[in-house]
């Protein structure tokens, strides 16, 4: 708390991004964990939260005549654009917030305070949701080729690996040892996959350190034991996810790529996947795009491929369908490397376990798998997401990028996945906002050394809790998409990736459908279900007619009611529904005499700003526009308590605002 | 002319077809006067034929020859965007059935069309075709006001010749005020009534370019008729879908613009929208870029964009957009007309209604909306729609301006998924028989032409066809439910996104997208038996069981 300078400030207004005319005026008030906002007047007080951990950059601008604008850039793809009377309020808050938003203890963190009123017993449960021995146990391991070896029990041999790790049986701890030596960070070849089906696997390491001409035997050794434990397949294929250029360029600092005459039967292959400096540039420049004024078609799309974001997202998705492909077709086993292992390598070996197992496709098995690629094997959340204060150069969207495919392979399939979009845009939330453990630090090492699993709460509990809420209405369990390996399409407009609005245009509800199938088809479902419930209960009590009356009755009535809920909430919308602002000079009418020449009436119209058309008008209630109707009216039951936006506002926040 | 002479080759055996995304079938290639039919025998001798394909000659947009040793290749360019590959044994088999093809599609004679001869069984002549469509939209409206009325001024096609015999004008106005007003407008085309919003007793109205001129000609009798249309102190809005440097240049040509001080209660507003031949060169563009299989991610929105299209939908929008919020938000009268008034003036137009209008969203109100707005309303199809996006002929009065209508629907349809009654099915196959039909439902330019050759005397209705209780079925929204609302739709380019089921419908498998699609109808369907079964138990509850009965009485 002693980083607040400025608890509270009233008079702020907060603009509506897209369209000036709208501004709301209330008081901004900063807490140790959120920047709040609450609207005056309004009978609802309508409020604005936003996790300190969220916020990625805070710009003070020129102040004019009206006040000071702060400017808020969330990484969940928020930005609040603030007003503060008084350059020295408004200086306040920014010092405030620069010092809040960048903690440099992980004690600091939002996961540490919040306490969703669990017991301790909920959650050790909790954390015990994922487990990722089930998990290798559910894939048939250990068997006769693969074994769980304890050879890094103290992180010994690799700082940044689970303590587990499972390795050919072939392969002795001297084996691994060595290779272990041989490669960036000690990162030797693991199992991330066994397909059961036919033994092959995808095995993860960091690049060799090769330089020009250095070879390791037991790293030799070591690849040959994961060739050897798939008998199906006379060779392995090293992927290296990098552009050649770069793993050449790494030669030269004694790092590298796998030399294919050291090793005995190994197909090497490049796939060219950008660094993380890269992908950062680029996703600043498509955000950029995103947050441009009224762009034309032109500027968007130029703009769009300019930032080279759906060009990375489909490299990203090439090498999984690559990986995908030698295990499921060819049954050829993987290694898969870029340079140390956790970020262009989490990636793809997810991709292709998507694709490959339909397992990651339920909603527990997508938690399983990023538990497995991305938390225990030493994915650097810490720094990639900047939670503590540290070097701006190693953020990267590497898992946003990830999470992003999964929502082009979604678009793709829209039967494959239990669950649906709201479930990607709620764990990329999270991701930043530690709220909860799961992605805190580098390593399985630092959160063991922190103690988290018994000072902080699960995420997955939390979505699995609230699992109504993603499912994915489309996905049958027994639909041929949900069965065994998707196999993409080949056609090459099957490989021209679509812009996610969803995610990084996600508060510009006016830019989104105005209807959601998904929540429809949800209620639909629900509905029937219940219906078909209902059914069943008039069936067994025919029987018994005294007690019939009581039920009939009941159903009846909620139909009239679902009816009536239909008209009444249509009415209540046209209050609401206002057009977007497609022309600015409709209120300009000019009341000239009739004398003058025209000349100055198309001079007035053809002015820049009148030609274009204008934004959305946004605001809190745009999803009350046309034509939204009350899902709640479809579902009796479901009582309209669709999701939040769970922009870091639990139900149970005031509580640990009180700590 | 008798399509015997044209037809060199009527049967080929042994001909291979593929087309993308499908296994190559040989069968034996017949060709009749409008069909191309490849029938091929899977059991192997004496099994009945399966045929393969049934392709209506018209359809077909470019023919592509390439001949190699003995045998040839013809790819055959649809104007429904599909492309397929014939593989003939025998060089001169190849260029017969080649030229055969070119002459047959390309016979202009509307009465030598397929719909002249097309006879489906389910169907019996001169049912189905719309029954006076203005006649009846003027009865719905005459129900809530009498400024308007119907007028027969045109009835012999003299005032003007792309008009339909009925229009609706101001009740104020005199035959002779119409007569003299029509000729002040392109191609006689005087300001009539094309949608009258009943909120607020607001009407669009919708004309030809004012015949203005570089010596700013006017005509009293056109200021009338506008002006009538406005109380005293009234405002309202001419929309004109040129630029305002173009509309003036029209002068130059005897066009020309309405002068502010000629129509002083009138705003003028410019919304340039593309037309003509720019139009037609990005539809073939954006087809030839979505058919380019050399295509990556790191050109593709860049080629998008130089195509223009989705930057064509956009304005589109926005100025159909503009002109509802005039009616229902600013409470204004409004005209449309660009040049002609028979093509972006339509486009505006009838989108509005269907933003405005939810009776417009219906199947029905649909269908109506098209032949009141398109139909009646004199867009050229033949002319428009008489080659698609692949065809090497010099262009002539070729645009796309249906299509584009169709995609802003298509992009409506996406951002508001429960408003309209019909699926993008429909959408398709107003696209593909706007183009080639068995019906003569698209035919000529106006009706004036359909009169003279006896449309709806000699052709089936599309409409009748798609009426047909099993037919209709495939053309509706299982997540349709009647929105009462303005749908007022984004028109930011993050909400505009490719049809993808149009341009991408021949070439990629759409087998994922189209099990959602069933998926969707089974939840839907099933939550609908279960809604009846519920309420029939309950009824027969309530029925045997007298108490119940009571409680309900009560």
């Amino acid at each position: 708390m002693e980083h607040i300078r400025m608890p509270k400030v009233e008079n702020v207004r907060l603009l509506d991004r897209l369209s000036s005319r709208k501004a709301a005026v209330g008081t901004l008030y900063l807490t140790a964990t959120h920047v709040i906002f609450v609207e005056n007047g309004s009978e609802t007080r309508k409020e604005t939260w936003v996790l300190h951990s969220q916020i990625s950059s805070i710009e003070k601008q020129a102040t004019t005549a009206t006040g000071c604008p702060l400017l808020i850039r969330c990484k969940n793809f928020q930005v609040i654009q603030l007003v503060i009377p008084q350059e020295r309020d408004c200086h306040d808050v920014y010092i405030s917030l620069i010092r809040l938003t960048r903690p440099v203890k992980y004690e600091e963190l939002y996961c540490f305070s919040f306490n969703p009123k669990l017991d301790k017993e909920e959650r050790e449960r909790g954390w015990k949701l994922v487990d990722l021995n089930e998990e290798y146990k559910r894939m048939g391991i250990p068997n006769s080729y693969w074994q769980i070896s304890d050879v890094n029990r103290d992180y010994g041999v690799c700082d940044s690996y689970p303590t587990e790790v499972y390795v050919p049986k072939s392969a002795t701890a001297h084996i691994i040892v060595g290779s272990s030596k041989f490669r960036s960070r000690r990162r030797f070849p693991a199992l991330s996959y066994y397909c059961k089906d036919n033994n092959a696997s995808i095995c993860r390491s960091s690049q060799p350190l090769s330089g020009f001409s250095a070879r390791c035997l037991e790293d030799e050794q070591m690849l040959q034991a994961i060739r050897k434990a798939n008998p199906g397949s006379d060779f392995i294929y090293v992927v290296d996810t990098r552009p050649k250029l770069n793993a050449m360029a790494n030669r030269a600092a004694g790092k590298g790529y796998e030399n294919e005459d050291n090793y005995s039967n190994i197909k090497f292959q490049f796939i060219g996947i950008e660094n993380i400096h890269v992908m950062r540039n680029s996703l600043q420049k498509m955000l950029e795009v995103c947050e441009m004024k009224s762009p034309s078609m032109s500027d968007f799309l130029w703009g769009l491929e300019n930032s080279g974001w759906l060009k990375h997202i489909k490299a990203i998705m090439d090498a999984g369908i690559f990986i995908a492909k030698a295990v499921a077709e060819e049954g050829v086993s993987v290694l898969v490397h870029c340079s140390d292992g956790w970020d262009r390598t989490a990636q793809v070996c997810s991709v292709a376990s998507l694709f490959l197992d339909p397992h990651y496709r339920t909603m527990k098995g997508f938690m399983v798998l990023i538990e497995k690629d991305w938390v225990s094997f030493g994915h650097k959340f810490n720094h990639r997401y900047g939670n503590l204060d540290g070097d701006p150069k190693e953020i990267s969207p590497v898992i946003d990028q990830f999470i992003e495919c999964v929502w082009q392979l979604m678009e793709q399939f829209p039967c494959a996945f239990e669950f649906n979009e709201r479930f990607l845009i709620h764990i990329q939330h999270h991701v930043y906002s530690c709220q909860f453990g799961n992605f805190l630090c580098n390593s399985q090492k630092e959160r063991r050394e922190l103690k988290i699993q018994e000072r902080t709460y699960s995420l997955w509990a939390h979505l699995w809790k609230n699992r109504a809420d993603y499912l994915n209405p489309l996905y049958r369990p027994d639909h041929s998409q949900t069965w065994g390996t998707l196999h993409p399409q080949m056609a090459p407009c099957n490989f021209l990736y679509k812009f996610w609005s969803g995610m990084y245009n996600r508060f510009e509800k006016g830019l989104h459908p105005r209807q959601s199938v998904i929540d429809y088809l949800m209620a639909v479902k629900e509905e029937t279900q219940q219906l078909e419930e209902e059914l069943a209960v008039l069936g067994e009590r025919l029987a018994n007619l005294q007690k019939l009356q009581l039920n009939g009755n009941k159903v009846k009535s909620k139909q009239q009611d679902r009816s009536k809920e239909l008209v009444l909430s249509a009415s209540n919308n046209s209050l609401a529904n206002t057009p977007q602002e497609y022309s600015n000079d409709l209120k300009s009418f000019p009341s000239r005499s009739p004398s003058q020449g025209d000349e100055e009436d198309s001079a007035l119209i053809l002015t820049q700003d009148n030609l274009k058309s204008s934004d959305p008008d946004l605001s809190a209630n745009s999803d009350q526009e046309s034509g939204v109707e009350d899902l709640s009216c479809r579902s009796p039951s479901a009582g309209g308590c669709l999701p939040s936006e769970d922009s870091g506002k639990d139900s149970d926040e005031a509580v640990c605002l009180a700590v | 002319m008798e399509f015997s002479e044209l037809i060199k080759t009527a049967t080929v055996e042994s001909v291979l077809l593929s087309c993308a995304g499908q296994p190559a079938v040989k069968g034996t290639l017949c060709i009749t006067s409008h069909h191309l039919l490849l029938s091929s025998c899977p059991g192997g001798e004496g099994q009945p034929s399966a045929v393969e394909l049934w392709l209506l000659i018209r359809n077909v947009d470019a023919v592509e020859k390439r001949l190699a040793g003995s045998s040839g290749t013809i790819t055959l360019r649809c104007k429904d965007l599909k492309v397929l590959q014939l593989e003939i044994p025998g060089m001169e088999e190849c260029l017969n059935i080649a030229s055969s093809i070119e002459a047959l599609s390309s016979v202009d004679s509307v009465m030598m069309m397929y719909p002249f001869f097309h006879r489906p069984q389910s169907l019996r002549l001169e049912e189905g075709w719309p029954r006076l469509p203005v006649e009846q939209h003027f009865q719905q409206i005459a129900t809530q006001t009498t400024q308007w009325r119907l007028s027969d001024v045109n009835q012999d096609f003299a005032v003007c010749p792309t008009y339909p015999p009925a229009v609706i004008v101001p009740a104020a106005v005199s035959e002779e005020t119409l007569r003299r007003a029509a000729r002040f407008r392109q191609g006689g085309r005087f300001p009539v009534l094309s949608y009258y919003h009943t909120r607020n007793g607001t009407v669009m109205l919708r004309s030809g370019q004012p015949l203005t001129g570089p010596n700013r000609k006017r005509c009293p009798e056109d200021e009338m008729l506008l002006g009538s249309v406005l109380d005293e102190g009234e405002r309202g809005f001419i929309i004109d879908t040129r630029s305002a440097q173009t509309a003036k240049q029209a002068r130059m040509t005897g066009g020309g613009t309405e002068p502010k001080s000629s129509y002083p209660q009138w705003k003028r507003l410019h919304r340039p929208l593309e037309r003509g031949r720019p139009l037609q060169e990005s539809f073939i563009k954006l087809v030839e870029a979505c058919n380019d299989a050399s295509l990556g991610m790191d050109r593709w929105l860049g080629r998008l964009e130089s195509c223009r299209w989705l930057s064509h939908v956009k304005a589109a929008l926005s100025t159909a957009c503009l002109a509802a919020q005039c009616l229902d938000r600013e409470e204004s009268c409004v005209l449309v007309h660009g040049a002609e008034g028979t093509d972006t003036t339509l486009l505006v137009t009838a989108l509005a209604q269907v933003i405005l209008d939810p009776g417009c969203r219906t199947l029905k109100g649909f269908q109506e909306l098209l032949e009141r707005e398109w139909i009646q309303a004199g867009h050229p199809f033949h002319l428009r729609c008489a080659r698609s996006a692949y065809s090497h002929a010099r262009l002539k009065q070729e645009a796309p301006l249906f299509l584009l209508f169709l995609d802003c629907v298509w992009q409506l349809s996406r951002q508001f998924p429960f408003s309209l009654e019909f699926s993008e099915g429909l959408l398709l196959t107003l696209f593909d028989n706007a183009y080639a039909s068995d019906y003569g439902t698209f035919l000529c330019n106006n009706e004036k032409e359909r009169c003279l050759c006896k449309v709806k005397e000699s052709t089936h209705s599309l409409w009748a066809w798609l009426d047909q209780p099993e037919e209709r079925k495939k053309y509706l929204n299982p997540l349709y439910s009647p929105n009462l609302l303005v749908i007022w739709p984004s028109v930011e380019p993050q909400s505009i996104q490719l049809w993808q089921g149009l341009f991408f419908r021949w070439i990629r498998s759409s087998q994922y997208l189209d099990e959602a699609w069933a998926e969707i109808w089974r939840l839907v369907e099933g939550s609908n038996t279960a809604v009846k079964e519920s309420t029939e138990n309950r009824l027969s509850h309530s029925l045997s069981d007298p108490a119940a009965r009571m409680e309900n009485e009560r």
